[in-house]
């Protein structure tokens, strides 16, 4: 709690959450120029491993891309950084994570916190039964973080905007958030995601169900994002994880392959298994 | 078209498929159609008899208020009575004359005169009901009256249809049923005081096994560690919901009355005992509600840094809601048309007050079928229908109550 408190309390819109966030990197950056380390992660369900030793840097200010084959473990990788694994029974999780040089497993952290300076879009859309504003009102309501409705209103239309959603929601604010098509609810899940301005982002295949021009739109606001917070985008598109990243990490059989300079896995990897995954022959 | 693809195997195995196909239709259309039938036969058996009751005959009736009785309006009403019959002269005729109606009367004649002045001439026009035998026998074709005949006297048969020639006889709604307590003479005993009685304990029950059967179900699903102790307590609580309800009522008996000193034959204790009796399905339901609610929705709630608490409350619990309704429901339509515990507790006592609070002796719905089904008198008969009928109507009430709740919070996903 006390180490991972904000330093600032978290006031009103996005603008100034990312004047916070800017300030917070001036003062971060000389000490350790990655947001989140993970060391030696191992991770079991029941008996069975799903992540094996796995290592990686976050770095800060960046989009780092998860590319690997399905079942290899990128979701899983994910939900530790936020300890989401903490609510799946049988999920251990072994291994150190740092975000900003504290341990997220430390017994003083506030998970709370945590996953308010973490933030997630989960694979499948997952919106809430409520409107279209409460969706995205939700966090900042919870974490008080407007003072009047009209800041709210201002957060929400914010996040709509950079969603890329808002032109299309602009008179149904109040309908159903599940009357929405299912690229749109994903985009509503990054919008409500962004809402409370976190320092990182994980996206879990945030554009899986979005068709090429609604892609395009994410993939604007993931670079647009990366001024402001550090993200780390699952794709199964290596196309995309060439645009839009500045780092990948390649998983395999729940081991990270290989990590580095999206250009030079793309251009040249160094492990076989690698070459194969980028050239489509596994996966 | 068929036949050129399907070899001679497969088409006679195909068209076994569609026979079985049919055939397991029909079975189920049989069993809905078998199960319909009786339900119909004992509802129409249920309003064949209970119907009567809410029409019934009644006098109307010059009553002359005199002086010299004073307050005495038995007398009035006997005195205005015989005057109608002049041949009326010994005793054993004016007893079975005053037979024929109420003895409620009275007391209408004393209630009406505390609302009206009398008039000058002294007359006041009163509506009474007929004695329990003479009621029936008004409300029986004329020519089936024949089967009175141990029940009434032939004397009293010819002044019955006398008063009913002299088109003294009225036929109206028996509003006295919704409106009495129960009382020893059939003719006016009412279902008022069971339904409020009936109305009050439910409200116990619900106010105590709602918010604690939610809890605990919460508890069960949320927080709980689930260990050993958490298979014990689940195994119990199954095994607590198939307890025979009369053990409830022992259980009320002992610990509401015994221990606590709640007083007995009250809705609050017979509202304890059924709820008591309603908490394992109430915790079953509940549970089973939370569960459906898929864990995406909790999830997502939590990675936006709510507490575990805010999202049951802001996401599970609401989405639960209209399965926790259902689950309510039935365990209070249950705890409704339950009589054996509160037997045990006495609220089995002849009531003839309408029950005015939580703490004052009345009866339930249920019970009071079970008294007038075991009354010797033959007016008692269609009351116990007609009382079956009222319950069934507060259960159709209490249910679509629900269907409202439930439709009120259902979601759309
Ligand atoms: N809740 C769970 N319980 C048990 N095993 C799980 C659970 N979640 C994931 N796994 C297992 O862990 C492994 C990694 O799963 P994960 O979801 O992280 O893969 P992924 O890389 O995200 O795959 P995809 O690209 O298909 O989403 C898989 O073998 C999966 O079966
Ligand atoms: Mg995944």
């Amino acid at each position: 709690m006390k180490g991972l408190a904000h330093p600032m309390p978290v006031t009103t819109t996005a603008t100034t959450a990312s004047e916070i966030s800017s300030e917070r990197e001036q003062v971060g950056a000389g000490a350790n120029s990655s947001i989140i380390s993970a060391r030696n992660i191992n991770v079991h369900y029941g008996e069975k491993p799903a992540l094996v030793n796995v290592s990686v840097e976050i770095p800060r200010h960046q989009v780092t891309a998860m590319i690997g084959p399905s079942g290899c473990g990128k979701s899983t990788f994910l939900r530790c950084l936020n300890r989401m694994n903490d609510l799946i029974e049988s999920c251990r999780v072994e291994g150190d994570i740092f975000l900003d040089g504290e341990d997220i497993h430390a017994p003083q952290v506030d998970v709370v916190t945590l996953r308010m300076r973490v933030g997630m879009v989960f694979q499948k859309p997952n919106p809430f039964p409520k409107s279209i504003y409460d969706n995205v009102a939700y966090g900042p309501r919870i974490h008080g973080m407007a003072d009047s409705n009209s800041e709210l209103d201002e957060i929400v239309l914010n996040s709509l905007e950079r969603a890329g959603l808002l032109d299309e929601v602009r008179d149904r604010m109040h309908d159903s958030a599940m009357g929405l098509s299912g690229g749109q609810q994903q985009r509503l899940c990054i919008a409500r995601a962004i809402a409370i301005a976190p320092e990182v982002i994980l996206m879990d295949e945030p554009c899986s169900s979005l068709d090429p021009i609604a892609s395009a739109r994410v993939e604007d606001l993931i670079d647009e994002l990366r001024q402001k917070y550090s993200i780390i985008v699952v794709t199964h598109s290596m196309q995309q994880a060439a645009r839009i990243s500045q780092k990948t990490a390649f998983f395999h059989l729940g081991e990270l392959v290989e990590e580095g300079e999206t250009e030079r896995i793309f251009t040249a990897p160094k492990d076989t298994r690698t070459h194969a995954y980028i050239t489509g022959r596994i996966g | 078209m068929n036949n050129a693809v399907l070899s001679q195997r497969m088409q006679t195995q195909l068209r076994r498929r569609h026979a079985a196909e049919k055939r397991f239709r029909w079975y189920g259309a049989a069993a809905l159609c078998f199960a319909l039938a009786f339900l119909f036969v004992l509802l129409a058996t249920i309003i064949f008899n209970g119907a009567g009751v809410f029409i019934h005959k009644r006098m109307l009736f010059e009553v002359a208020v005199s002086e010299h009785h004073g307050d005495r309006y038995g007398a009035m009403i006997k005195d205005s009575w015989k005057a109608q019959f002049p041949e009326v002269t010994n005793r054993r005729q004016r007893r079975e004359l005053y037979g024929l109606i109420s003895r409620d009367a009275e007391f209408l004649l004393r209630e009406h005169l505390a609302g009206v002045s009398v008039p000058d001439n002294g007359i006041v026009v009163l509506s009474v009901p007929f004695s329990g035998d003479a009621g029936e026998f008004l409300e029986t074709d004329p020519e089936k009256r024949d089967a009175f005949s141990e029940r009434l006297s032939p004397e009293q048969r010819g002044w019955l249809e006398r008063i009913e020639a002299s088109g003294q006889v009225e036929t109206v709604f028996n509003k006295d049923f919704f409106l009495n307590a129960d009382s020893r003479e059939p003719e006016i005993a009412g279902i008022l005081g069971a339904l409020i009685g009936s109305m009050l304990t439910m409200c116990v029950t619900f106010l105590f096994s709602f918010p604690i059967g939610v809890m605990a179900a919460i508890y069960l699903e949320e927080f709980a560690a689930k260990g050993r102790l958490f298979r014990f307590i689940e195994v119990n609580i199954n095994n607590l919901a198939a307890v025979p309800s009369i053990v409830f009522g022992l259980l009320g008996l002992a610990v509401f009355i015994g221990l606590f000193g709640v007083p007995r034959s009250t809705p609050l204790v017979g509202g304890l005992v059924l709820g008591l009796m309603t908490l394992p399905t109430m915790i079953i339901a509940t549970r089973a509600a939370l569960q459906a609610v898929p864990s995406s929705l909790r999830y997502a709630a939590l990675a936006l840094g709510a507490t575990p608490t805010q999202a049951l409350l802001h996401q599970g619990l609401p989405a639960a809601m209209p399965g926790i309704f259902t689950g309510a429901i039935i365990g209070m339509a249950q705890a409704l048309g339950e009589t054996a515990p509160l037997l045990m507790i006495g609220m089995v006592a002849f009531v003839a007050d309408i029950p005015d609070g939580f703490t004052s002796a009345s009866t339930a719905l249920p019970v009071q079928v079970f008294l007038w089904a075991d009354s010797p008198e033959r007016g008692f008969v269609e009351k116990t229908s007609a009382a079956i009928l009222v319950l069934l109507a507060f259960l159709a009430v209490m249910n679509s109550a629900a269907i409202y709740l439930r439709r009120k919070f259902e979601i759309k996903w």
